[in-house]
């Protein structure tokens, strides 16, 4: 506590360990500062553990080790109801046989406010949300969006200081979804509460959080900012879970600590940065995002070349994305904007490839089974 | 497009397409209309037909009603004697056909005490020729009994011989027809006293279901899937054994030297065993064992559509599990339970076999008197009559619920 304000520590899990049957672990030895308004996205494929997490600090899980303090207290044994946390649920949760005012005024009611109080809180809320004239309908009547404002507002009138989010988005389609994402942060900011959204979604949680915790397998991979967490992955599973990656296999050759050199299968020798390089004779995996590789001879040249064959190309409006194969049968893929410089090829055309040696990741292969594949 | 319109081809076209598309639906459903029309629609309707028409009298002696069309029953005169010869002639000739004991029947129903005197009659008068009867039969009847000379006889024998009659229905209500034509009530209190009875024992066990039901549809509700689906057997256990074998199974734990009370004794809890057997409890107690999956199966369907989130958003916004479990929890849950009381509460009312086998006289309900009726005293009327009502009464009840809950808000499963 001598380094940390109280405030850095807000919100604590300390090594905590979750198992539902005494065998399996669903979260494994997780550990998470989180500061006072900070906006922190538990990112991961689904069964990862991270709703496990959120539900263990909302009091509907309890813990099977390790400890959860909220405010330097620990939680071990508050009820759920004592632990003044908002949460939005992923199907929204409102009640359907109440109004929309009815369901806003609930956390009130029960916290015994005076009528007149919680009308205007309600009020206040309905405004909050944009929603002022719906107040007398029932869910049933309102919009995907429309109820997932309502679920918003209700988790913070009764101005909760930590709002938990479970995948609060995921059952409405991309346009709101962006909106909404929109909404939270701006009510994030304008009211400063703490907030611990979940999502499997990366790009929400590229565009909404502070700092994402990227889960898998109940371990929490990384935990970073967002530029942080997508140009320097900690390892070849977030590499590969955040935004897309090539992967071209190789083997390390000589390493200085902060540069690789990497054998390819054809006898290629490239560098890259050492993110998590094994040691010397061992194999490895190289990551160049697609957006960093480039078609030699449009311009752009640098240190690492590669050869490789064309194969086809995907228009997608904005960019253009061109499918390579190497000669081990490794695929890889360049995404070039769509503007005039972007180059007609035939397919089966020997093409060069190039990136530069900061924009390539030495990674260790993944233990066991393949990488995992993005949701 | 220059022109947005159909043309008359395509209009016509499209007719044919979608009358084709009706028929084939029409042709899917006609089966089934077959079915509940022979099974459902025609039968109920002979029902709803019989508690009004009685036509057996008029079938018995035509010719002597014709004749007292013309007779006022109001006025202080006996019908005139040729009506009386013409009844004379008919009497004669229904006995031959061994049809005269149930005219008297019939007769006796509306004027209780005339059988005997029908019956002898009818005797009196086959020894007689027809051609005497044809001039002198109204002296040889004043001849034979003094009851012939009173009004109310011939009053009764015209009314018995209405075809369309009301009577059956005023029976069943505990109402008469008084001498002077108004409707009052009768003496003794039966028909009304066992609907009520009978909406009251339907009350108790819709209320029991629900008691014992709710926990244990909540509870198999939430349970994990392996221990639901076993205790599933369980309720769905009664469904798959004989009614009977159920209802005289209870008989064995109910009765004086029965399980429950030697059990009871053995524990020296009672001194003296208790009367179960043929009463109201043994009743109540029976049907809500044989009924109680009704409740839980559409409670539990609704129970497992409740997303658990629900109580768990009630719990996050502070409010106790308690509260929350009535204020959120419950309401949620109406639609199963107003199904199931529904469906309990209808059943249960027009039951039969068991508060016939387990419930004595005290225990009884509207149906078992449906059945003497059928059965025993050979009044299918009156039994058609007691019927419609109580289908009155459901459609009544059932309109009543729709009017407080709304049908649309049941959900059977």
């Amino acid at each position: 506590m001598s380094t940390h304000d109280i405030n850095d520590q807000y919100v604590r899990f300390i090594n905590v360990k979750k198992s539902y049957d005494q065998r399996a672990l669903v979260v494994k030895d997780f550990s998470l500062d989180i500061r006072k308004g900070e906006f922190v996205t538990l990112l991961g494929p689904s069964g990862s553990g991270k709703t496990t997490c959120l539900m263990m600090l909302a009091g509907f899980e309890d813990v099977t080790s390790g400890t959860i303090q909220i405010n330097g207290k620990s939680v071990q044994d508050v009820a759920p109801y004592h632990r003044n946390i908002g949460m939005v649920f992923q199907h929204y949760a409102l009640f359907p046989h109440m109004t929309i005012s009815e369901n806003l005024a609930y956390p009130l009611k029960v916290r015994k406010l005076p009528a007149s109080e919680v009308k205007q809180k309600v009020k206040d809320a309905l405004a909050l949300v944009e929603l002022d004239a719906f107040g007398g309908r029932y869910p049933g009547q309102l919009s995907g969006g429309q109820k997932q404002r309502v679920a918003l507002a209700r988790s913070l009138i009764f101005e909760p200081s930590i709002v938990l989010m479970d995948e609060p988005l995921g059952a409405l389609d991309k346009n709101l979804r962006e909106h909404m994402q929109y909404e939270i942060k701006r009510l994030h900011e304008q009211l400063g509460f703490t907030a611990i959204y979940v999502t499997h979604d990366q790009t929400e949680a590229l565009t909404m959080s502070d700092r994402i915790a990227v889960f898998n397998d109940g371990v929490v991979q990384q935990c970073a900012p967002p530029s942080a967490l997508y140009e320097t992955p900690a390892n070849s599973f977030v590499a590969d879970f955040i935004g897309e990656n090539n992967h071209i296999n190789g083997k390390v050759e000589s390493n200085d600590g902060k540069i690789a050199e990497i054998s390819l299968s054809r006898g290629d020798r490239v560098r890259a940065l050492d993110i998590n390089c094994p040691p010397v004779g061992e194999p490895c995996i190289l990551a160049v995002r697609p957006e960093n590789l480039f078609i030699a001879g449009t311009g752009r040249e640098y240190d690492n070349v590669i050869s490789a064959e064309f194969i086809t190309r995907l228009y997608v409006g904005d960019s253009i994305r061109y499918f390579f194969k190497m000669s081990d049968g490794a695929e890889l893929m360049v995404k070039v904007l769509n503007d005039q410089d972007a180059p007609v090829l035939e397919p089966g055309t020997q093409t060069r490839l190039t990136w530069a040696t900061e924009r390539g990741l030495a990674l260790d292969k993944p233990a066991g089974k393949n990488p995992v594949k993005a949701a | 497009m220059s022109n947005p319109e159909l043309t008359p081809d395509e209009i016509k076209q499209a007719d044919r397409n979608r009358r084709r598309s009706k028929l084939l639906a029409t042709l899917f459903v006609v089966p089934l209309l077959v079915f509940i029309f022979v099974t459902f629609v025609a039968p109920i309707g002979t029902m709803l037909y019989r508690s009004f028409y009685h036509p057996t009298v008029s079938e018995l002696i035509p010719n002597t009603l014709e004749a007292l069309d013309d007779w006022s029953e109001d006025g202080s005169e006996l019908p005139p004697n040729p009506t009386l010869n013409i009844f004379a002639v008919e009497l004669k000739s229904l006995f031959e056909e061994r049809l005269s004991g149930k005219l008297a029947e019939e007769i006796n129903r509306a004027l209780p005490g005339s059988s005997s005197l029908i019956k002898s009659t009818a005797r009196l008068v086959s020894r007689a020729d027809t051609a005497e009867l044809e001039t002198g039969g109204a002296a040889l009847l004043f001849d034979s009994n003094s009851k012939w000379q009173q009004i109310e006889l011939w009053q009764a024998i015209k009314k018995a011989g209405s075809v369309f009659t009301a009577d059956y229905y005023l029976t069943a209500l505990d109402l008469e027809r008084s001498p002077s034509g108004e409707i009052v009530q009768r003496g003794t209190q039966i028909y009304l006293d066992l609907y009520w009875k009978s909406l009251k024992i339907a009350f108790y066990i819709t209320l029991l279901t629900a008691l014992i039901g709710f926990p244990l549809a909540w509870y198999l509700a939430n349970a994990p899937t392996r221990i639901a689906n076993t205790l599933m057997i369980f309720v769905l256990l009664p469904f798959w054994t004989s009614l009977l074998v159920r209802t005289t199974s209870w008989i064995a734990l109910l009765q004086t030297n029965g399980v429950v009370n030697s059990t009871l004794q053995t524990l020296h809890i009672i001194s003296e065993p208790l009367e179960m057997m043929y009463t109201q409890f043994a009743t109540v107690i029976a049907m809500t064992h044989i009924l109680l999956p009704f409740m839980i199966l559409p409670l539990y369907s609704v129970m497992k559509g409740i997303d658990p989130s629900y109580f768990r958003a009630a719990l996050s916004l502070g409010a106790k599990p308690i509260p929350a479990f009535i204020r959120i929890y419950l309401p949620m849950t109406v639609p199963g339970f107003s199904a199931g009381a529904l469906l309990v509460f209808i059943i249960s009312i027009g039951y039969y076999i068991t508060p016939a086998l387990v419930g004595g006289t005290e225990g009884q309900m509207i149906s078992n008197l449906i059945a003497f009726h059928m059965q025993s005293s050979n009044n299918w009327e009156l039994a058609a009559a007691l019927g419609s009502l109580l289908l009155l009464l459901i459609t009544l009840l059932y309109w009543l619920y729709d009017r407080l809950v709304g049908i649309s808000n049941l959900k059977l499963g």
